[in-house]
C-alpha cells in the first residue's frame, strides 16, 4: 500500500498569535512545528505501516524551511519526503495551494492520501477535500479513526455530537483531526538518517496538468481583508421546546433575527 | 571554532526536550517522594531508542554519537535526576566497556538487548572498603576448570536491582609491578540470575531517590570463563576508562539539573512578589542569575567538549578525553551544587518545601560531585596530566 500525507510547516499558536502591524502573521516571531492534524495524520499513516507495510511518503508546498518539517516526518519513520518550493508559488490561498499539491499528486502513485483537517495558521479546512476535487476521488473528512479493510477504507468522521462510520474506495482521501491518535516521537537515529536524507525538491515545472493562472497569488481568489486571533466558539444554546412548531417558531425567528431569512 | 550545533542535534534536542516534559516532569517529584524506580519511564525510553543513543545500528543501536547522548542526559536530568542517571550508568558504564572490549560474541550476546532497553545494564567497582582507591577491591573471581567464582560484594550500585546485565570488577590474582606486589584486577560480565548472586538492602538515599542503588552480593556466583571482560588483568584499566566516558554522563546529568533549577528560578522570579514587585527587579536576584547563567553556560562547554572529543575517540583511539571528562564533571557538578543551593535560596522559604522542583534539584545535585570519581579525584586526574 501507498500513502501520501500532506503536511504544513505552521506557526506554533501556543504561546499566541503574533501579527505583523499589516495584519499579516508575524511567522519569525513563532517557532515553526508541523501542523498538529497533519501530524495526527502522518501518525495514522505509520500506524498503517506498522500494521501492513505501506510505504509513506510526505509532502509539503512551501519555503525552503519547510524541510524541517519533512526531516521530522522522516525521524518519526516517514519513508520518502518531497518539497514543492517555487517562488511562483507563493501566497498561495487554499484554491491555489490545492491546485499546486493535486498537480504534485498527480506524479506520484498512492492509494491513500491524509491530510489534516486543518491548519492552525489558517482553520480554513479546504485544502484536504479540494485536493480530493482536483484529483477526482472520494474525500472523507474529519476522521477520528481510520482502518484499512482490503482495498477500502473505513472512516470514523467526527460531528459535534456523534461520528458516521464512512466506508470508500481506494484510492481516496483522508483528512484527519488532531484527536485520531497521539504521535508518536521522532527516535535519536530516525533524526541522524533524516538529516542525511536526500529530499526531493519540485518546481512549478514538475506540476502535473495545471495551469499558472491557478497559482501563487495570482492565481489565489481569497483577499484578506484582516486577520484576527482564533475566536473560541460559544457553547451554543440548548432549548427544549414544548412541540414540533414551537421549535421551527423558535429557529425561524432566530434565522430572521440574523438576517439569514 | 564553531559553537553552531548541528542540524540533527537542534532536532534531538528538541525530541529529549519535549519527551522530558511530556513524559519525564510529570512524574519527577513523586519519582523521589516514592523513591520509585521510573520503570514505566524507562520502556518509553526503550521505544524510542533513548537506551542506546551511542550504539552503532549493526548491534541494534541508534548509531548517533556521544554529543546527542550527552544531550539526552541533559534534557532528562533538568527535570529529573534519576531519570538522567539510569540512561548514563546503562550507557556510558554498561553498554560502553562491553563494545570496547568486549568479544564479537559478548557484543552480539548483550549489546541488542541493553541498546534496544530490553535489558537494563550496571556496573560493579566499588566496595565498601574501596571506592576513589580501586586498589582496595576485595571482590575475588578465582578460574576453576571453566568457570569463574566470584566471592565478595558490591556497594551503591546505580541501577543495582532493576539490571539485568552487570559489568562486575574483581581480583583475579597477584602480580608483580615496579618491584612491588600489586592486586591483579580483571572485568566480568555477571547476568541477574546467576546463582549465588544476590542483593543487599536498598540504599536510601539523599537524592535521585528514584535510582535503585543496591548491594550486589556474590556467594560462590559461577559465571562462565568467557565472561572475562577484555583481558585478564586489564580490569583496573578498563575501569577507568569506562569512568572517563562515564563522567561524560555526569557532568551532563549535572549541568541539566544546573539548568533546570536556574529555568525554574528564572520562572519563579518573575512571579513572586515582595514589597510590591516582582523579586526579580532587584538587582541582587537579577545579579544571582546573570551568575548562575554564565555558570551554566561555561559547564555546558565543558560538557560538550568532552563528549565532542570522546567522538573523535571513536574514530581515533590514540585520542585521550580523559582530561576533558573530568574538568567537564568537576565543573559541572560544582555548578550544579551551586546554582542549585542559589536557587533555592531565590525561592525563600517555598525553595525549602519539598513541593517546590529545586528543593529535590539541590539534592540531587550533591551526589553529582562524589560519584563516578569524587571532585577531588576529578582534580587528581587534571593535575597529574599538567605534572606528568
Amino acid at each position: 500500500m501507498k500513502i501520501v500525507v500532506c503536511i504544513k510547516q505552521v506557526p506554533d499558536t501556543k504561546g499566541g498569535v503574533k501579527f505583523n502591524p499589516d495584519g499579516t502573521l508575524d511567522r519569525g516571531a513563532m517557532l515553526a512545528i508541523m501542523n498538529p492534524d497533519d501530524k495526527a495524520g502522518l501518525e495514522a499513516a505509520l500506524r498503517l505501516k506498522d500494521q501492513f507495510g505501506a510505504e509513506v511518503t510526505v509532502i509539503t508546498m512551501g519555503l525552503p524551511k519547510a524541510a524541517d518539517a519533512l526531516r521530522e516526518a522522516l525521524a518519526m519513520g516517514a519513508d520518502k519526503a518531497i518539497l514543492v518550493t517555487d517562488r511562483v508559488l507563493g501566497g498561495a490561498d487554499t484554491w491555489a495551494t490545492s491546485t499546486t499539491l493535486a498537480g504534485a499528486l498527480r506524479n506520484l502513485e498512492y492509494d491513500l492520501i491524509i491530510t489534516g483537517r486543518q491548519a492552525i495558521d489558517g482553520d480554513t479546512a479546504q485544502v484536504g477535500p479540494q485536493i480530493a476535487e482536483h484529483l477526482g476521488i472520494p474525500v472523507i473528512s474529519y476522521a477520528q479513526a481510520i482502518k484499512v479493510e482490503g482495498d477500502k477504507v473505513v472512516v470514523e468522521r467526527l460531528y459535534d455530537d456523534r461520528y458516521h462510520v464512512v466506508e470508500a474506495q481506494m484510492p481516496c482521501l483522508v483528512t484527519a483531526l488532531s484527536e485520531l491518535n497521539q504521535p508518536r516521537y521522532m527516535t535519536p537515529g530516525g533524526i541522524f538518517d533524516a538529516c542525511a536524507a536526500e529530499i526531493t525538491t519540485w518546481g512549478r515545472a514538475d506540476l502535473k496538468d495545471v495551469e499558472d493562472c491557478n497559482l501563487g497569488l495570482k492565481g489565489s481568489p481569497t483577499k484578506i481583508a484582516k486577520a484576527s486571533d482564533k475566536v473560541r466558539k460559544g457553547a451554543g444554546e440548548k432549548i427544549v421546546p414544548d412541540s414540533t412548531e414551537d421549535a421551527v417558531a423558535y429557529v425561524i425567528g432566530k434565522f430572521k433575527e440574523k438576517h439569514i431569512i | 571554532m564553531d559553537f553552531t550545533l548541528s542540524k540533527q542535534h537542534e532536532m534531538a534536542r528538541q525530541l529529549f526536550k519535549e519527551f522530558a516534559e511530556t513524559e519525564v516532569k510529570p512524574l519527577a517529584q513523586e519519582v523521589d517522594e516514592e523513591e520509585r524506580f521510573p520503570k514505566e519511564t524507562v520502556e518509553k525510553m526503550a521505544k524510542y531508542g533513548f537506551m542506546g543513543i551511542p550504539v552503532p545500528k549493526e548491534y541494534g543501536g541508534q548509531g548517533c554519537d556521544i554529543l546527542t547522548y550527552a544531550m539526552c542526559v541533559e534534557e532528562l536530568s533538568k527535570v529529573c535526576g534519576t531519570t538522567g542517571v539510569i540512561v548514563s550508568a546503562h550507557t556510558s558504564l554498561c553498554i560502553d566497556p562491553i563494545l570496547t572490549y568486549g568479544t564479537e560474541d559478548q557484543k552480539k550476546k548483550y549489546i541488542p538487548d541493553l541498546a534496544s532497553g530490553r535489558k537494563i545494564g550496571a556496573f560493579g567497582l566499588t566496595e565498601p572498603g574501596a571506592g576513589t582507591d580501586a586498589q582496595g577491591q576485595q571482590t575475588k573471581a578465582v578460574l576453576d576448570g571453566d568457570e569463574w567464582v566470584l566471592n565478595g560484594s558490591k556497594c551503591f550500585i546505580t541501577n543495582g536491582k532493576e539490571a539485568d546485565v552487570y559489568i562486575v570488577i574483581a581480583v583475579t590474582g597477584k602480580i608483580e609491578k615496579r618491584g612491588r606486589m600489586q592486586k591483579e584486577i580483571s572485568a566480568f560480565i555477571v547476568e541477574k540470575g546467576t546463582p549465588g548472586f544476590s542483593f543487599g538492602t536498598k540504599e536510601k538515599k539523599m537524592g535521585i531517590r528514584g535510582s535503585s542503588t543496591y548491594e550486589l552480593i556474590f556467594t560462590d556466583c559461577r559465571i562462565p570463563k568467557e565472561n572475562l571482560l577484555g583481558a585478564k588483568g586489564k580490569g583496573f584499566a578498563i575501569a577507568m576508562h569506562t569512568l572517563d566516558g562515564g563522567r561524560i554522563g555526569i557532568a551532563a546529568q549535572a549541568l541539566g539539573i544546573a539548568e533546570g533549577a536556574l529555568e525554574t528560578t528564572i520562572a519563579y522570579v518573575q512571579e513572586r512578589k515582595q514589597f510590591g514587585r516582582a523579586i526579580g527587579a532587584f538587582q541582587n536576584t537579577q545579579f544571582q542569575l546573570a551568575d548562575m547563567a554564565t555558570k551554566v553556560e561555561a559547564a555546558k562547554m565543558l560538557v560538550y567538549k568532552a563528549a565532542r572529543k570522546k567522538d573523535e575517540y571513536k574514530s581515533n583511539p590514540k585520542i585521550s578525553y580523559s582530561v576533558e571528562a573530568a574538568m567537564a564533571k568537576l565543573y559541572a557538578a560544582e555548578v550544579a551544587m551551586e546554582v542549585t543551593t542559589k536557587a533555592v535560596q531565590l525561592h525563600g522559604g517555598y525553595g525549602y518545601i519539598r513541593e517546590y522542583d529545586v528543593e529535590r534539584m539541590m539534592r540531587d545535585a550533591k551526589i553529582t560531585e562524589i560519584y563516578e570519581g569524587t571532585s577531588e579525584v576529578q582534580r587528581m586526574v587534571i593535575s597529574a596530566n599538567l605534572l606528568k
